[in-house]
């Protein structure tokens, strides 16, 4: 019975496609919109991922996301290095900035300071030039993307001067950064360098970035220095994490990408449920007389939800595709890039389709197990 | 052999103010090897005893039994395999499959069965020959005359063998000529020693067919004659 389901939903080729159609788009709607939403949340820790040499991140307990950061007094990084099995620790710089380009190209930037002497924190991924320069006088790392955007059109090239707040900065290399939330540009400095072009304030150690002695977890170094110093101290992740939330909870976005995602679970359940249960009308004759022939609601039942599994399938694949393909599109538009499929929303989105599929044959089953079998020899 | 036997069988819809008593006390038997019809004003209830004999709907009171079975004390899924094995149905709207061709239409009872498609389209291509559709077999049902469509649906209601088959108005849809040569083929076809025919007609042309006529009226069974010359 199984090839006379397919065969019946295959006959009308209309509504087939028009139950593909409304499948594919609900399943690209939530896996796009999904996609971006987790992407935007994502690059809400670009600056912190970036930093693979540290194991800890430590903080002012007040600081609750990467964006805005509370300074703690110098001697935070004492404190911090004086803990039992830290390796190392050292300072991290972080603020905003203005850069202006000599064609009077201005933008916002992120200002990250690395410790003087040991670079810790600075960029792996150069393009060109060497993490060793920022050594060099009024040394800055610019990324790429920023690069771009102070001098487009231009080749890059080293030795080109920005101003930061008004003071002279000297391009000595360009590396990669992920793209930060405001895709603004990404400027690395000494931290005694970036210090100066913000302007002293009372207190400016934003972080202190610690390594953990060999056999030291991050968990655990994080849970030693927070009880011997009071600060808060974060492995890499959980304080991606907690960054995350902060934006999840503070900001309309998740609400709006929701809301997005809930109408086309909505759309998509009530428009191929119609065009299923009007497929299931218009065939009720021919229902009746399988029933009448000795077809069992199970049966029934099975041959629907297999109706019901194949549009969902090739919905779903198509959706998920035309998704695939957008962000494969976009991946090097300097404001989308970062933007990626996850599996993990790959695999949402078909459980959702699922559902929406299943739902929507709910009416049609229904239905089919009420019909009156009698009905075949009413004219 | 008696296929179906009803005693003081009666069927009423609706309840209360509504009740409608629709048969009334039916006494009825049909034997094998025979085409027994049955024939009657328009509303007095024919289409109503196929559904009840068939299990398609329930009695009110009495008793039907179908090949020595109760068919309404059994469980719906026993009911439905006591049909999909025992019965062959044609109705007046033929009620084809407009996606499958003559022969997968045919070869739905084996289906419904779990035959697997080769095995059953192959027996329904057999079938369709004895109703001279072979050449038809792989139309589909738009393709095809209202003679051929229920030519077709003759040899789905017979591709499993069935002991009793059931027609509600076979020939109603077709004009005099095509209703005569679709009921020459259905009885060339269906005739067999252990197979009921029961056929409900209001179609006075093809009484011929008839081994059996068996009148109805208001819900009750009239008269019975037998065909005394040798049916056609
Ligand atoms: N589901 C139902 N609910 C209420 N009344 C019904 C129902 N089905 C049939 N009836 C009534 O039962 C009576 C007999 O109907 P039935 O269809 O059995 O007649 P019939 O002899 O087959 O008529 P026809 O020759 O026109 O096909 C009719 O008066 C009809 O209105
Ligand atoms: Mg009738």
């Amino acid at each position: 019975m199984n090839y006379v389901a397919l065969r019946m939903l295959l006959h009308d080729r209309a509504k087939y496609l028009g139950l593909i159609f409304s499948v594919a788009f609900a399943a690209f709607l939530i896996s796009h919109q999904a996609s971006i939403f987790s992407s935007l949340m994502a690059r809400t820790t670009s600056q912190i991922m970036d930093v693979v040499d540290a194991d800890v991140w430590v903080m002012d307990p007040r600081t609750q996301n990467f964006d805005e950061v509370k300074p703690m007094t110098s001697n935070a990084l004492l404190r911090v290095r004086s803990v039992e099995g830290v390796e190392w620790a050292e300072r991290f710089f972080k603020n905003n900035a203005r850069a202006k380009a000599p064609g009077g190209l201005f933008r916002s930037v992120i200002l990250l300071g690395v410790d003087d002497a040991t670079l810790v924190g600075a960029p792996r991924r150069m393009v060109l030039g060497d993490i060793e320069s920022l050594r060099d006088p009024d040394a800055i790392l610019l990324d790429q993307a920023g690069y771009n955007y102070l001098f487009p059109g231009e080749p890059l090239a080293l030795g080109r001067e920005v101003e930061i707040n008004d003071r002279r900065a000297v391009v000595t290399g360009i590396c990669e950064a992920s793209a930060p939330f405001q895709t603004l540009p990404v400027v690395f400095a000494r931290y005694s360098l970036a210090v100066n072009y913000v302007g002293r304030e009372r207190n400016s150690l934003g972080f202190v970035l610690a390594k953990g002695r060999p056999g030291i977890s991050p968990v655990e170094l994080s849970r030693r220095i927070e009880a011997e110093t009071g600060l808060t101290a974060l492995p890499q992740g959980a304080w991606g994490w907690r960054t995350i939330l902060y934006y999840i909870g503070n900001t309309g976005i998740p609400v709006n990408f929701g809301i997005t995602v809930m109408v086309a679970i909505i759309v998509g359940t009530v428009v191929s449920g119609q065009t299923f249960y009007i497929f299931t009308i218009e065939n009720l004759k021919q229902f009746a007389a399988l029933k009448a022939m000795g077809v069992t609601n199970g049966k029934l039942t099975r041959m629907v939800l297999l109706q019901a599994a194949v549009i969902g399938f090739i919905g779903c694949a198509f959706g998920v595709a035309m998704a695939a393909a957008f962000f494969l599109a976009t991946k090097d538009i300097s404001h989308l890039r970062g933007f990626i499929l996850r599996w993990q929303i790959l695999a949402g989105t078909w459980v959702l389709i699922a559902a929406i599929v299943a739902a929507a044959s709910l009416l049609s089953v229904r239905k089919l197990r009420r019909l009156e079998p009698a009905i075949v020899f009413r004219g | 052999m008696t296929a179906v036997h009803c005693h003081q069988l009666t069927k009423e819809f609706g309840t209360g103010a509504t009740r409608t008593p629709v048969l009334r006390g039916i006494d009825l038997e049909i034997s094998t090897g025979a085409i027994s019809m049955l024939v009657g004003p328009s509303g007095c209830g024919k289409t109503t005893l196929l559904s009840v004999i068939t299990g398609l709907l329930n009695r009110t009171s009495g008793r039907v039994e179908v090949l020595g079975e109760d068919i309404d004390t059994l469980s719906p899924d026993r009911q439905a395999a006591f049909r999909r094995r025992n019965l062959g149905f044609v109705f007046q709207q033929y009620n084809l499959l407009p996606s499958l061709t003559a022969a997968e239409n045919a070869a739905v009872p084996l289906f419904a069965d779990g035959v697997p498609y080769a095995r059953a389209v192959a027996r329904a291509r057999e079938v369709l020959g004895r109703l001279e559709m072979t050449h038809r077999a792989d139309a589909r049902p738009a393709e095809l005359s209202g003679g051929q469509q229920q030519r077709v649906a003759i040899a789905r209601a017979l591709v499993h063998d069935p002991a009793l088959l059931i027609c509600d108005e076979p020939t109603a849809a077709l004009d005099a000529h095509t209703g005569h040569a679709v009921m020459e083929m259905l009885a060339a076809a269906a005739l067999s020693p252990d197979r009921a025919v029961l056929v409900v007609t209001h179609d006075n042309r093809i009484f011929p067919f008839a081994h059996v006529i068996t009148h109805m009226e208001d819900g009750r069974i009239t008269h019975s004659e037998t065909n005394h010359h040798e049916p056609q």
